[in-house]
């Protein structure tokens, strides 16, 4: 057991104690939590800063605008409903289309409809709190459906893929894309089943997957390989994590962009506490990257410091391989 | 960083040295028991004075213990309707004076002292000094000079002289000069006189002491006087009718010198008896009735003070903080999940009514039903609140209904049931169905039995015996958790779960 913990700590893998202890509590200010707690905040800040995130639509912030939920989707036939205190996905509904004969009939992601009235039930769900972690009231947020990127298509089952950034100071130093499964029925969350795939931070290959604590090499519902592939545009998606820094000042943070087919690189949300299973998903700890970034103490902007650390680990990997 | 770290340790040391030092006190010092039910022997000695009152004013003076080596008196009584009484020390102990003006016919008067072993008391008496040489007249001066030369020859310090002496009085058979001062059957009253007299010609300060046997049930315990010879440092104690050294165990002294143990003035026929009864009693009850006469401070802020069913409720609160102590080492060390931080504290403090399995099986059922009701009721669409407050009636509904078809088929333990905190049920079964939808049954079942287990340790580590007996008794402990937990809130290494959670990690590289 002590022999399990020394190579761990010997691979410089990063523990919850530790991660809160080190990071979270010394670099996350508690005042700028609800900076990101509050989506509807983080959405806010966003596009002030320029940031690109899904439109917002309209924001439902009791239950006496439930009702309005018909005014705010109009004649949109696709969208997301989001508690704006949710954690881990919790409460996220995604409307994917209309019926074309009953126009109060929403067909979901998985093919299932529902009446309005049952979304508005879910929106007054939101609006209670049930979704909320602080267990308070909450807004219910109706936003734009991200569609998928074409290039995701063959290695996702229904539901979006999203690119996990962890960043550290401003620096993006791991990153993982989530797939969904049809075990994680559509959504991108590992502990339900959608598959952690590592990426090679300096040029955006994706490396082999983890479902469960299992290696795949191909996605389980569509038999397409899952490595080796690049991630498009993924300058722009460390970029554009690496801003969530100057953004909410958090210095540890987990930055959740999806690939817009339209849009590019959108921000999803932003995680004050980001988990650990980016490391699993790319067989490394993080220690050993967040202490390179802890030797450099320039002022740099985004674009330099994505530049700096991808420099940084494609060198490394070139001398392992050397080494190799 | 460093700089807080070492503050940590700091606060955490003088909160645990606090803890452990105000224990300690009360352990060594005021004789707090560390063990549960820890028990120790007490005498209950009495002393009844009764005699024929004559026509003027009464005055009685009776020896009462004042020092007795070996033991200490945990409380003591005077009955003595129509007397007045003032206790004070003498220069043979300590005495009670009994007054009246005027009484009529038989007085009884009771002394009552309840008595136990302690070993921390020793006579305190100063050196004494030399006896002036004893002139009695011839041929008694002759005969002691004799008897003293021939002694002295055969011994070297004052404890082999007495032993020797009182070796020689033993037998006054053998020898004349013996005889010549003690008689042919010398009781120990008169060894003791006389071996007095003989040592103060020796220039050996000796007095004689008294006390009685503490034996079981003793309806009349006799006065057994007792030799005692200062050697220069300290008092040793001899039988004067064998010469044995020491005080056996059990020997309670009431009073020193030749005094008589009662005068009575102004009474006739005066009689006197003792009677001894040995009792159990806990060591708890002891150390709390001495704290009451040795340090006031800490007796007004103790727990023991406190009204008797307010301490049995801080004998339940008590054990929070260790239910507490048990969450933290269970999350953050082992890294097992729960629903709430606390849920499962309260619900193992339930498990100390209901009984372990029982309230196992009880939890799971009532979680499990509420969980089934829990789903229905979404199907309704109910608002947040109104939908909990339906979830706690169902609650509610559902553990009166178990106790009623429980108690019909003849288990008892299901009438516990009642003891579960419901409010916090209700809130598990709302927070274990939203898991349940949005991450699958699997993580639910999974963090519910989480919940179930960490309430099972910590009801184990609650319940024993050896835990809530110290925390009661030595409630100061409660620093020493807090000093263990402030440690562990700094602990950042790895969680026991993560170690299997990163296993693949420790892996060659493929």
């Amino acid at each position: 057991m002590f022999a399990l913990a020394k190579t761990l700590r010997r691979r410089g893998v990063l523990g919850l104690n530790e991660r809160n202890a080190q990071f979270i509590m010394r670099y996350n200010e508690r005042r700028l939590y609800p900076l990101v707690d509050n989506k509807l905040l983080t959405k806010r800040l966003a596009i002030e800063a320029d940031i690109a995130v899904p439109e917002l639509y309209g924001v439902i912030g009791n239950q006496h605008d439930v009702r309005r939920l018909g005014d705010i989707v109009g004649d949109r036939r696709d969208f997301v409903v989001k508690p704006a205190h949710g954690t881990g996905g919790d409460g996220i509904l995604v409307v994917t289309g209309r019926s074309a004969r009953q126009q109060h009939l929403y067909q979901l992601a998985n093919g299932d409809f529902i009446s309005e009235s049952e979304i508005e039930h879910h929106v007054s769900n939101i609006v209670s709190g049930q979704y909320s972690f602080v267990g308070t009231r909450d807004s219910a947020m109706i936003e734009y459906r991200v569609e998928t990127d074409p290039f995701f298509a063959p290695v996702t089952f229904q539901g979006v893929p999203d690119i996990r950034v962890l960043v550290y100071k401003g620096y993006p130093i791991m990153a993982m894309v989530r797939l969904p499964t049809r075990r994680s029925r559509g959504k991108a969350n590992l502990h339900q089943g959608a598959i952690g795939v590592g990426i090679a931070l300096h040029d955006g290959k994706t490396l082999n997957g983890v479902l469960g604590n299992d290696i795949v090499y191909e996605h389980p519902d569509t038999d397409e390989p899952i490595g080796g592939l690049t991630i498009p545009l993924w300058q722009e998606c460390l970029t554009l994590a690496a801003r969530c820094h100057e953004l909410t000042g958090l210095g540890y943070l987990g930055a959740d962009i999806v690939l817009d087919r339209f849009n590019g690189p959108l921000i999803l949300e932003i995680n004050a506490r980001p988990g650990l299973n980016i490391q699993i998903a790319n067989r490394a700890g993080l220690q050993n990257r967040l202490s390179l970034v802890n030797d450099w103490t320039e002022e740099l902007d985004a674009d330099a410091k994505v530049a700096r650390v991808c420099e940084a680990i494609a060198q490394a990997g070139t001398t392992e391989k050397a080494e190799t | 960083m460093r700089g807080r770290g070492y503050r940590v340790w700091v606060i955490a040391a003088l909160l645990a040295i606090a803890g452990l030092a105000l224990a300690a006190y009360k352990w060594r010092e005021l004789g707090f028991p560390i063990l549960p039910k820890a028990q120790t022997e007490v005498w209950t000695v009495e002393v009844t004075v009764s005699f024929d009152s004559g026509p003027g004013p009464i005055k009685a003076n009776l020896y009462i213990p004042g020092l007795t080596p070996g033991f200490a008196i945990l409380e003591e009584n005077f009955v003595s309707r129509g007397f007045g009484f003032t206790p004070n020390y003498v220069s043979g102990g300590r005495q009670v004076q009994w007054a009246r003006r005027r009484a009529r016919g038989l007085q009884s008067l009771y002394y009552r002292a309840v008595i136990y072993k302690d070993p921390a008391q020793t006579e305190s008496d100063t050196t004494p000094p030399f006896p002036a040489k004893p002139r009695l007249g011839e041929p008694f001066d002759t005969a002691i000079d004799v008897l003293i030369d021939d002694v002295r020859a055969r011994s070297a310090d004052a404890e082999s002289f007495t032993e020797e002496l009182l070796k020689r009085l033993g037998q006054p058979d053998v020898d004349q000069n013996v005889e010549l001062l003690l008689g042919a059957a010398p009781t120990a009253a008169e060894s003791a006189r006389v071996a007095q007299t003989l040592l103060a010609a020796a220039r050996i300060p000796a007095r004689t002491i008294r006390g009685i046997y503490l034996q079981d049930q003793q309806r009349r315990a006799e006065i057994v006087p007792w030799l005692e010879v200062h050697d220069g440092t300290r008092w040793l104690y001899f039988d004067p009718l064998t010469g044995n050294q020491g005080l056996p165990d059990n020997f309670l002294l009431w009073w020193t010198g030749d005094d008589d143990l009662l005068e009575v003035d102004g009474g006739s026929d005066a009689e006197i008896r003792f009677a001894v009864q040995r009792n159990v009693m806990s060591r708890i009850d002891i150390a709390q009735r001495r704290v009451e006469e040795s340090d006031p401070i800490l007796n007004q802020f103790s727990l023991f003070a406190l009204p008797i069913q307010t301490q049995a409720v801080y004998a339940v609160l008590l054990l929070i903080p260790i239910g507490a102590f048990v969450v933290v080492l269970l999350r953050n060390v082992i890294g097992l999940q729960t629903f709430g931080t606390f849920m499962p504290v309260l619900i193992a403090l339930a498990f100390r009514e209901t009984q372990l399995w029982w309230g196992a099986i009880l939890f799971s059922t009532l979680v499990s039903l509420g969980l089934a009701f829990r789903f229905y009721l979404e199907r309704l669409r109910l608002l947040l609140v109104p939908r909990l407050s339906a979830v706690l009636i169902i609650v509610v509904i559902l553990m009166l209904a178990l106790s009623i078809i429980s108690h019909r088929l003849g288990f008892e333990g299901g009438l516990s049931v009642a003891l579960f905190p419901m409010v916090i049920i209700a809130m598990t079964i709302e927070r274990m169905s939203v898991v349940w939808e949005e991450r699958g049954a699997t993580e639910a079942i999974q963090q519910g039995l989480g919940s179930l287990l960490v309430a099972i340790i910590s009801y184990a580590v609650m319940d024993l015996e050896l835990i809530r007996h110290l925390f009661f008794v030595f409630p100061e402990l409660l620093l020493v958790v807090l000093a263990a937990t402030i440690l562990l809130g700094r602990y950042s290494g790895y969680r026991l779960l993560e170690l299997y959670r990163f296993r693949e990690l420790a892996q060659k590289d493929d």
